[in-house]
């Protein structure tokens, strides 16, 4: 079957520095990936176009591209399944929020320092066990689907909060913070997650789930983020405006069985943050004149009562 | 057509806009919404209190589930993250029976039992899926020609695809652009369209949740959007009151209304805007409301 390829194409040595699209029609099978289509256009057709891939199995973790505007593996895409139903071109552009080096090659050194900076890897105790320390298998299970990570930088490329802030750490680096956090062999947790709860930490993911949405592993990145958000409140770092917000969060359901809008960014910027607290009133006063604002009296639900006895039975449990 | 209806927080909190467009659009359409059945349910916990004690969001959605089920009627919601939160929890606790039968013991103390059988369903979905497109069509007083509207899903009703069915329900991913289409107005494709609009961390880093703000409506308005169209009341409230903010950042007017999925039917439906609470909005909504009453 014929195939029509629309690639994104970047030059380092043109003389303008823009990017531009190239079309390329392809004779492939109905078996064939995304990574068989560029491999036959590089042979064939235009020895120019760049790429990475090594495996071709979904191991190496190489040839993370956007497909249509979203990240995955060319090599375990099926250009069945991506052709768009109107006919047009299948899209394939570099892996987002990284530097291209050229066409579909980006550079992954941003990628690594984050990496690094998550320090990932076990470290011990101060006491060394005197044998083999044996992770019990329990551990190991709930570990597995993070240790699956690749390496391949999909959940990086679409992550919505790289795209508009460098600093945070991201998804994969995250996630891998998450495995060694979580490794009953290391008990470097005080000083990890210390680090975790600061700014460009756990606590600048939007929960926007593309990160679940793209890996090609199961590595569901942002679940993890979400577990470490726990264990950094668990381990007594209540002080960010993210804590704040959802221990307040869970004040008001506790009490009342839903939230009181008023005031939950009030506790989640911290009454103390007299900058916040003065950027709040302007839109207080937009949503006062707009006749657009939550319930001054917050009222409690019908059942809060019941409510409450599951709050007190499950937490008991924790 | 009845259902368990669940309005969710904001849309009894700080969106009381939603709500009342909510009611006055299900009656033209038939949408006969039980309010008591869920009069009690809790909230979602919105994905915080996840961050918490998953434990705990999933036994209080279980317990909204149950009393659902107790009504026998399907369940409604109108909050996009609602709808995402309870559909990721009735994944969990449907597929596995041990993990249910945990919950269910907790809930068994209100003498409640979850079994399995609720499947939440925004508005969007029950338009588009339970009524049809041409049954909508079919109620249309007013034809919004030529108007722009740009669909803002945000991300809990097309994330994660799995526990929201969209492989099952294709038609998931383009139902707000049929709900525009079909009110006979024309869509405007904007590169955010799925992307997060900032609300879940307002507050913790207010720079980059207006840069979203700021890089969707800018988007948006430059693609010649009249309004942005939106399913989930959180990120209403983002787009919305914080689009002064995004303006102030990005050093520009914007000037973009964002409207609730319900209040764009509406005003197909013919109902008047001041019902629908069109004039509460913190952008306004005059300019675009006072061209649509000398439009043809």
């Amino acid at each position: 079957m014929e195939v029509n390829f629309k690639v994104q194409r970047f030059d380092p040595e043109s003389t303008d520095l823009v990017s531009h699209y190239q079309n390329y029609q392809v004779e492939m099978t109905e078996s064939s990936t995304v990574l068989d289509g560029l491999i036959k256009i590089r042979e064939e057709d235009d020895g120019t176009l760049s790429l990475r891939c090594s495996c071709r199995a979904a191991i190496c973790g190489s040839c993370a591209m956007r497909i249509n505007g979203e990240a995955g593996l060319a090599c375990n895409t099926k250009i069945v399944d991506v052709i768009p139903s109107d006919g047009s071109p299948i899209t394939i552009e570099p892996a987002g929020n990284l530097p291209v080096i050229k066409d579909l090659i980006v550079d992954f050194q941003p990628f690594w320092s984050k990496f690094k900076a998550v320090e990932p890897w076990l470290q011990p105790g101060e006491i060394e066990p005197e044998g083999e320390y044996l992770a019990p298998e329990e551990d190991m299970i709930h570990l597995a689907g993070v240790v699956s990570c690749i390496l391949c930088g999909a959940c990086v490329s679409d992550c919505t909060v790289l795209e508009v802030d460098d600093n945070f750490l991201g998804p994969a680096a995250l996630a891998k913070a998450y495995r060694f956090s979580r490794d009953p062999r290391d008990e470097s947790d005080n000083q990890r997650l210390a680090q975790l709860n600061q700014p460009g930490g756990v606590w600048d993911c939007t929960r926007c789930m593309k990160c679940v949405e793209v890996c090609p592993k199961g590595v569901d990145p942002m679940d993890r983020i979400m577990l470490l958000r726990e264990k950094v409140m668990d381990a007594g770092h209540n002080n960010t405006s993210g804590a704040r917000h959802a221990n307040a969060f869970a004040k008001f359901l506790k009490n009342s069985g839903w939230l009181d809008e008023l005031r939950l960014p009030v506790l989640s910027f911290g009454i103390f943050n007299i900058k916040a607290m003065i950027g709040l009133i302007p839109l207080g006063i937009r949503s006062q004149l707009a006749g657009k604002r939550p319930p001054i009296f917050h009222h409690k639900l019908s059942s809060a009562k019941e409510i409450k006895k599951i709050f007190e039975k499950v937490e008991s449990k924790k | 057509m009845k259902y368990a209806f669940y309005p969710g927080c904001v849309a009894r909190g700080a969106c009381p806009e939603l709500y009342s467009a909510t009611l006055e659009v299900c009656e033209i359409l038939g949408i006969e919404l039980d309010e008591q059945a869920l009069e009690g349910a809790a909230c979602t916990g919105a994905g915080v209190l996840q961050e918490k004690n998953l434990l705990l969001a999933d036994t209080l959605n279980a317990r909204t589930f149950a009393l659902a089920e107790k009504s026998g009627l399907p369940l409604m919601t109108i909050c996009s993250t609602c709808q995402g939160v309870m559909s990721q929890a009735n994944q969990r606790l449907t597929e596995d029976p041990e993990y249910l039968a945990k919950v269910n013991e907790t809930l068994a103390d209100e003498g409640l039992e979850y079994k399995g059988t609720i499947d939440p369903k925004h508005l969007l979905w029950i338009i588009a899926e339970d009524l049809g497109i041409d049954f909508l069509e079919s109620k249309i007083v007013r034809k919004l020609e030529g108007f722009k509207f740009a669909p803002f899903y945000g991300c809990y009703i097309v994330r994660p695809s799995k526990a929201l069915k969209l492989d099952e329900n294709p038609n998931r991913k383009q139902a707000l652009e049929q709900v525009i289409e079909t009110v006979g107005a024309e869509v405007v494709e904007f590169p955010g369209s799925t992307l997060c609009c900032g609300f879940p961390i307002l507050t913790i880093n207010p720079k980059n949740s207006q840069t979203m703000v700021a890089n969707h409506t800018i988007d948006a308005k430059d693609r010649g959007a009249d309004a942005m169209v939106t399913p989930c009341p959180l990120c209403h409230l983002n787009l919305d009151g914080y689009q002064p903010n995004a303006a102030a950042l990005a050093k520009r007017d914007i000037d973009l209304p964002i409207i609730h999925l319900p209040q764009l039917v509406g005003l197909a439906l013919g109902i008047a805007p001041e019902k629908m609470r069109l004039n509460k909005h913190l952008v306004s909504t005059k300019k675009l409301l006072s061209e649509l009453a000398v439009a043809p």
